[in-house]
């Protein structure tokens, strides 16, 4: 799969800053093609999850009101510079894209 | 080395970056799809939507919940919102937006050592009041803050 994922991590003073940012429609399912008249299926993410060395930071439920390519920014204490941090994502039609990066 | 030699290299080679990228894939977050909670996104009624999330729609609003959002929001398709809070055993965060077709938005899981301090942004139909519910230790705490949408975010 194509890069969905951008995400920055910055620790300081013992906490760390993650920015993430994910490309996606974030189709509600409510909306209608004005072309066709038919409806958009619902394509949307539901679930995130960071990890940092391997243990779940966040934990996010997504729908369809969060916007469309997602932001995401969230703190935790601890984290070094280098340390690895993950990201994944999941939608409703069961696609989903992970990334790791390094803390700066 | 022989051609077929070659080719043994090969193989072994791709062979081990196909595992790589399994393991990689590992992470994604499949066993917790299961528990992405139907009942509570697609419910119309705001005090289904927080009891299907935190299992109880009674909530004490309290000062402690900060809720950064625009007080006009020129594009409902792209309202940054920011919750923070400075509770203690911040369990998880629950953001909802009244007046949606399904209220509830997103809800932020925080394992220990999190802080309970989080930013996304969310589509708003119309002008409309953004609530958070902040589980702290066991308890229900919740803020809202009134947003103008000028353009809607949820028509066609």
């Amino acid at each position: 799969m194509a890069k969905t994922i951008k995400i920055r991590a910055k620790a300081k003073n013992g906490v760390t800053t993650v920015k993430a940012l994910i490309t996606h429609p974030m189709e509600t399912g409510l909306r209608k093609n004005k072309k066709t008249g038919e409806m958009i299926p619902a394509n949307f993410i539901q679930e995130v999850v960071c990890k940092h060395n391997g243990k779940e930071v966040i934990n996010c439920e997504w729908g369809g009101a969060v916007s469309k390519n997602p932001y995401l920014a969230f703190k935790f204490k601890g984290g070094n510079k280098d340390d690895t941090i993950e990201l994944a994502w999941k939608d409703n039609q069961g696609n989903g894209d992970s990334l790791s990066a390094k803390i700066r | 080395m022989s051609l077929n030699q070659k080719r043994r290299v090969f193989l072994k080679g791709s062979l081990a970056a196909g595992t790589l990228g399994a393991a990689v894939g590992l992470l994604t977050p499949g066993a917790v799809l299961a528990a992405w909670n139907k009942n509570a996104f697609t419910s119309k009624n705001i005090d289904e939507a927080i009891a299907g999330v935190v299992g109880n729609p009674v909530t004490t609003p309290s000062k402690d919940i900060t809720i950064k959002a625009p007080d006009i929001a020129e594009n409902g398709a792209v309202v940054p919102v920011s919750v923070s809070t400075n509770m203690d055993g911040v369990e998880s965060i629950t953001l909802l937006v009244e007046k949606n077709a399904s209220p509830l938005a997103a809800v932020f899981h925080l394992p220990k050592g999190s802080l309970p301090d989080v930013s996304t942004r969310v589509k708003m139909g119309k002008t409309s009041d953004v609530i958070a519910v902040v589980k702290a230790n066991g308890k229900l705490f919740s803020a809202r803050k009134g947003v103008k949408v000028t353009i809607g975010g949820c028509g066609g």
